[in-house]
């Protein structure tokens, strides 16, 4: 039997990956192998046309995403990535865009951005990993780090108030909102699926262990150590009112699927109007 | 080259006065014309301004140095460019909202009371087309022709026959005040209490 | 590189009384750009509201962005996307786009923005004119890279150096500047759009051979990689990441030589088809003026009555500004007696036409700080100044 025919050295999910970038820079431990690999399943169970998806990703741990999947992909700057998708998916509404970024990219540095894409209802995915701190950097606090949690700029602890992401894209009008943890694989893989065949500016957030950092910084253990206490400590609460989902150090995260309806996209809010009001004269850029 | 400055008060239309110049003599008058305006603050409210440059040959300095021809539309606008008129130019002034000093050297002096009359024709906004064509008629630096054929696309298509003819009442009264002396009018005015000048703020660029 | 006639829906012919904003706008609609997103900052508002105006009956998107910083991301990504885009913008907009040009210019995307300069620094003078911004455009993002700058006199030079910034910027992928200022982006002027058959327009070479052979980064003969784009099947990456021909991170020093001469030399070695100057009066001449943008046309006057006066003086009027005529100021240098460098900023590009003659001419300046143009007699000074 010739090597490339044995079938553990495959892996299960080249037709998504660049294998030529293998292996990844990301650390043992690190939960963002596993959410990559619930998008890779999302996208086989959606049947979506590969070639229709395109990602874009910030700078960052998460930002390496865009660089290790097999699509259109594009490995923007820090913070940027929404934008960027906003310009791709208005030139060509054909494409699926998914922003694949960290929570210091998308919320830290991005969180103008964020906000002004979800009140435009943006029609894009984002799933933001959530692993509360700059880890690309070394491990510094960030706009989601838990109050107490010690981080490298945090050196005594942290006492900002961070943000409940949930409730953040929620009051900003995304029409999706789902949290999981990285230990909850088949439910991520459930809500990328659902987000994908969803129009509107759809919001996943991730939380995944940072074992090189934030864990050790904080005597937390090893990867599995965090998959036990996301195991003991998060509760399915679908439908939850947002505001109620901060994330106290070590203690409860409410996951689940908070938010799903319907509301008109940006361009479809532009299409329609602009035609009522201009009618025949109104050129649609796309289709029609 | 000839320099023209249209002023009044925000509102009033005046850089649209400039624009319709402008277009008029760069389109159908065959001459170069660049037009700027006042921008900013200063343009939203008080007095404000449009400047056209007029040439046989390309415009090089785009701003005016000493207007040959002043339009006032309002009080603020007199006393602010009033000062910076030729010794030999043309001020052309609203007999309703401009009280004027006794002129100065040999500036010849024109009135038309244009708000008023735009008022009779049922709205205030077409006085500056009533001026427009005043000042057509009595400066000749543009034909009326132009002037009207440059209309469409800066006034309202719905108001255009009312601009048109708000253009021609302030032509032919211009041509009326033409025919007989303009000293008239500075006489006149001149006998009217002046309101106390103030003094001319040094513009930028200004020589 | 494709060269076609432009798109009839975009092209406004017949002659209009136009600022320099509004002109930039059918600019960019007559060259095709179909994409643009923005962020109001006076004095270069116009060209954006001219666009979301008229763009509903081309055919094409306008979105007013949240900032300057997602109006060139989002450029970025429209381009990717395959249409051509634009932004226009001024000093502090220009200065928060600058990270991100470094982007394009890494990512080799075409796209345009416009700078209608203002005073500065910082907030500076909003409402008036300066040319302060001529060294950021070139040198402002960090790092070593090259783009393409082009500086209007005009409306009518608005109009058709736009065409021209699309053009090159398409020819060279590379992000293409127009670099005006408020007194000719507020300045009406006649404006003649001609028909669209006597527009050229180029369009990005796109690749075209077999979808797994695709190299993003692999320079063709003229330097120019082949492009495509997003949804066509390459499913190819790119990154602001030191990369290599397939567009993959390469984080070491080899692969930084490669990438960082790659996108430099794209411009310097096309540079004697990119520059474009124009030249008046320059035989005999012992004065050269140098000048561009407004401060070129206001220098004419100054020309016009120096020559009166009986002293030679040529003009050297800059239409790219970068890639700068560096041979030209060379060869001059050596005939002539100096060089008057009027602008609005203090020596910007005299410093760079000092460089470039290399001692062997002195190059004066014209300093002003902005807020207006020059006095043209100011200019005649200097020229006579530099004539003893």
């Amino acid at each position: 039997m010739k090597e490339e025919d044995r079938l553990e050295e495959r892996n299960p999910m080249e037709e998504f990956l660049r294998m030529d970038r293998m292996p990844h820079i990301w650390c043992p431990g690190c939960g963002l192998g596993t959410v990559v690999a619930s998008f890779a399943a999302a996208l086989r169970k959606s049947q979506v046309d590969l070639n229709k998806v395109a990602i874009v990703s910030g700078i960052g741990c998460t930002g390496r995403v865009a660089g290790y999947v097999k699509l259109d992909s594009f490995h923007t700057t820090h913070g940027r990535p929404v934008p960027f998708a906003t310009g791709l998916k208005l030139a060509n509404p054909e494409l699926k865009v998914v922003v694949f970024s960290g929570d210091g990219d998308i919320v830290g540095i991005g969180g103008n951005h964020f906000i002004h894409a979800a009140r435009r209802n943006m029609d894009i995915l984002v799933i933001c990993v959530n692993n509360f701190n700059y880890a690309m950097t070394g491990g510094q606090v960030a706009a989601t780090t838990p109050i107490q949690a010690n981080l490298s700029t945090a050196p005594y602890g942290n006492f900002e108030y961070p943000f409940n992401l949930p409730y953040l894209a929620d009051a900003c009008g995304a029409i999706y909102v789902a949290r999981w943890t990285s230990l909850h694989l088949r439910r991520v893989t459930k809500s990328i699926q659902e987000a994908l065949a969803k129009k509107g500016f759809s919001f996943i957030e991730v939380i995944t262990p940072c074992v090189t950092l934030y864990a050790r910084r904080n005597r937390l253990g090893d990867g599995l150590n965090l998959l036990k206490y996301y195991y003991e400590n998060s509760e399915i609460q679908h439908g939850a009112d947002t505001r109620t989902l901060d994330i106290d150090f070590q203690g409860k995260i409410i996951v689940g699927k908070f938010i799903d309806k319907e509301k008109p996209t940006f361009f479809e809010c532009m299409n329609t109007h602009l035609k009522k009001v201009l009618g025949d004269k109104y050129r649609p850029y796309y289709g029609e | 080259m000839r320099e023209i400055r249209f002023s009044g008060y925000g509102g009033q239309g005046v850089i649209r006065c400039g624009l319709i110049t402008g277009k008029a003599l760069s389109l159908f008058d065959d001459k170069f014309a660049t037009m700027n305006q006042s921008i900013g603050p200063e343009a939203r409210g008080s007095a404000c301004s449009s400047q056209v440059v007029v040439s046989e040959d390309r415009v090089l300095y785009p701003y005016i140095t000493r207007p040959e021809i002043l339009v006032a539309m309002s009080q603020d606008a007199y006393e602010k460019y009033e000062p910076e008129l030729r010794e030999d130019g043309i001020l052309i002034i609203d007999t309703d909202l401009v009280r004027m000093r006794p002129a100065r050297g040999k500036i010849k002096v024109f009135g038309i009371p244009s708000t008023r009359f735009a008022e009779e024709m049922g709205n205030r906004i077409f006085a500056n087309l009533v001026m427009l064509g005043f000042f057509t008629a009595v400066t000749k630096v543009v034909t009326p022709e132009a002037m009207k054929k440059a209309l469409p696309g800066l006034v309202p298509s719905r108001f255009l026959d009312l601009n048109i003819r708000a253009f021609e009442k302030g032509y032919t009264y211009g041509l009326e005040q033409l025919s007989q002396t303009n000293i008239g009018v500075a006489e006149e005015k001149s006998k009217t209490p002046a309101t106390k000048p103030t003094p001319a703020k040094a513009r930028k660029g200004k020589k | 590189m494709k060269k076609v006639k432009a798109d009839p829906k975009g092209v406004l012919t017949g002659a209009h009384y136009l600022d320099g904003d509004f002109a930039i706008a059918e600019g960019g609609l007559a060259a095709g750009c179909r994409f643009f997103a923005g962020y109001p900052i006076t004095p270069s508002t116009e060209t954006a509201e001219r666009f979301a105006e008229r763009i509903p009956y081309v055919g094409g998107v306008f979105i007013q962005m949240e900032d300057e910083i997602a109006s060139i991301l989002a450029l970025i990504g429209a381009s990717w996307a395959g249409v051509k885009s634009m932004t226009v913008t001024s000093g502090p907009g220009f200065s928060l786009m600058m990270e991100n040009i470094g982007l394009a210019c890494m990512m080799e995307v075409p796209l345009v923005i416009a700078n209608v300069q203002r005073g500065g620094p910082s907030t500076g003078l909003p409402t008036l004119t300066g040319q302060g911004d001529m060294m950021q455009v070139k040198w402002g993002s960090h790092g070593d890279y090259e783009i393409i700058a082009l500086s209007p006199d005009s409306p009518q030079e608005c109009f058709d150096l736009t065409i021209k910034a699309f053009n090159l910027s398409e020819m060279y992928r590379v992000p293409a500047f127009i670099m005006t200022d408020e007194c000719v982006g507020h300045m009406h002027e006649k404006v003649v759009i001609p028909p669209a058959e006597e527009i050229e327009v180029v369009n990005r070479k796109m690749y075209e051979g077999p979808k797994d052979k695709y190299l993003p980064y692999k320079p063709d003969k003229d330097h120019v990689p082949f492009m495509v784009k997003a949804g066509d099947g390459y499913r190819f990456h790119t990154t602001g990441l030191t990369h290599d021909e397939r567009g993959y991170p390469v984080i070491n020093a080899e692969c930084q030589d490669w990438c960082v001469r790659h996108l430099v030399d794209k411009i310097r070695k096309n540079a004697h088809k990119i520059i474009e100057y124009k030249e008046d009066g320059m035989d005999g001449a012992e004065i050269v003026v140098v000048s561009y943008g407004i401060t070129s046309r206001v220098a004419v006057k100054a020309i016009q009555d120096a020559r009166k006066a009986g002293i030679k003086v040529g003009s050297l009027r800059l239409i790219t500004v970068w890639p700068f005529p560096e041979e030209r100021i060379k060869e001059l240098a050596k005939k002539i007696k100096a060089f008057v460098v009027p602008e609005i900023n203090l020596g910007q590009i005299r410093r760079e036409v000092e460089r470039c003659a290399f001692g062997q001419a002195p190059a004066i300046g014209v300093p002003h700080c902005g807020g207006w143009v020059h006095n043209p007699d100011d200019i005649l000074r200097a020229i006579k100044e530099a004539a003893k």
